[in-house]
């Protein structure tokens, strides 16, 4: 039995799930009908997909039962959704504690409710009030911190941020949503060269990645390059440089990409891509993790597959910022 | 039994290993590189597997419609032969970049070249 969109659709033997709503009269939209082209991807909220029908998806796609309905005979009951709907969950948490990173930014840890499943990486999205909520991304690790940390940029005008850095404290009771994304580790490879780039708060989903990967015992090269116009954005040197002391397979570069500051002789001078790539020539074999503007994660993105790394191999984050209406 | 194209070219895994070759060489090639900048580079690879898993002789669905419907908004930005060749001469280099015989390439080439008049809204 399938469910979706609080409807009950029986299906029969060996049929497909995309059969079976399409018999129903329910659209999905789709193209190959063969499970290559992914059009028809959906996502199991109840009950796991036969892994028959993920075969070509992201490992972080199946960790989180997506699977491609033309292909998928379902082998017990499961309740699904598309890709793109929300289950609309929201939690009640608390603020425990919140601290300044740099002049603009503002660390933020709140209680992990109860049955909270995420991944390093992933993004939340926490509420001011009702119906008035900013996605942040995640930069905790579930199997070592009790806490979701977040990392809130004030943007100027902005309906969320402002309210975080200036209204929110310690002990306030919050909301917020379930975790969501793709862009996390996932074990497997654990010799594979890992290259993180990120601008800006990017930082944060990077960090937790990187943070849960070298937990999970990663041995490949793990190399962060984090990027920012100013100094400002450079934050969380302190934390970084505690990993690399603790983890030989880690190492990190902070690229300032503004006019050369003769003072600051610690950063590296560039854009992070930039200095990645240049470090980093062949990125075959490479797994790689992006995070920053959508301009700049689509010409990472790109840059990345082009000197060799697999398109199942990178893992983007964009950080879109919304709009005034 | 014998084999069919598909198999012989190497099957699943040949597509596997053809897609990022192909999709780069499209991407680093200005004759055509220009229709794929709004595209998400996912999802197209994605679409990209499904071409070449129906090049070479694999199992797929695609009907000269779904061609022709995927292809329209590129007729109207000016997709032509010429570009259509650039597509198929990039398939024909990535084959034999994975060292697979030219009799092969030749029915993997008839395969693609027999989508020309759908793709191009003829």
């Amino acid at each position: 039995m399938i469910r979706f969109e609080g409807k009950a659709y029986d299906s029969k033997d060996n049929e497909t799930v995309l059969d079976c709503l399409e018999r129903n009269g329910v659209s999905v939209p789709c193209s190959c009908r063969s499970g290559i082209c992914q059009a028809c991807l959906m996502r199991a909220t109840d009950g796991k997909p036969p892994s028959s029908a993920q075969k070509g998806l992201k490992p972080s796609l199946v960790s989180q039962n997506y699977f491609m309905s033309c292909s998928c005979v379902a082998s017990q009951d499961l309740e699904i959704s598309f890709p793109a709907s929300t289950t609309g969950l929201v939690f009640s948490s608390k603020v425990l504690n919140k601290c300044k990173l740099s002049d603009e930014i503002v660390r933020v840890r709140l209680q992990r409710p109860d049955n909270y499943e995420y991944f390093s990486g992933q993004y939340l999205t926490l509420y001011k009030k009702k119906g008035l909520g900013r996605n942040y991304s995640i930069a905790s690790v579930p199997d070592r911190d009790g806490f979701l940390e977040l990392h809130i940029r004030r943007v100027p005008g902005g309906a969320v941020s402002n309210w975080a850095h200036d209204q929110l404290h310690e002990g306030d009771e919050i909301s917020i949503g379930h975790a969501i994304g793709n862009c996390f580790y996932v074990a497997g490879h654990p010799t594979q060269p890992l290259l993180l780039i990120g601008t800006g708060c990017g930082l944060a989903p990077l960090a937790g990645i990187l943070q849960a990967a070298l937990l999970q015992g990663h041995q490949g090269d793990v190399k962060l390059y984090h990027g920012s116009r100013s100094v400002q954005g450079l934050y969380l040197s302190d934390s970084l440089e505690g990993v690399r002391q603790q983890y030989p397979n880690f190492s990190y570069s902070q690229c300032l990409s503004a006019k050369k500051h003769d003072t600051q002789t610690s950063f590296r001078h560039g854009r992070a891509t930039d200095l990645a790539l240049q470090d980093n020539p062949d990125l075959t074999g490479w797994r790689v993790f992006i995070c920053g503007t959508t301009d700049m994660v689509k010409a990472t993105k790109k840059a990345v597959f082009l000197t060799g790394a697999s398109m199942q191999d990178i893992y983007c984050d964009e950080f879109v910022q919304t709009k005034f209406c | 039994m014998s084999d069919t194209l598909y198999d012989k070219i190497g099957g699943e895994a040949a597509v596997d290993a053809a897609v990022d070759i192909f999709y780069r060489k499209v991407l680093a090639d200005d004759r055509i590189s220009s229709f794929f900048d709004d595209v998400d580079m996912e999802h197209q690879a994605a679409k990209q597997k499904a071409f070449l898993t129906m090049a070479f002789g694999g199992p797929h669905n695609y009907t000269g419609k779904d061609m022709r419907d995927g292809h329209a908004h590129l007729v109207e930005r000016g997709l032509n032969d010429s570009h259509f060749d650039a597509v198929m001469e990039n398939l024909g280099a990535t084959l034999k970049e994975l060292n697979v015989p030219d009799e092969l390439i030749a029915q993997a080439a008839a395969i693609a070249e027999s989508t020309r008049a759908d793709v191009l809204g003829r």
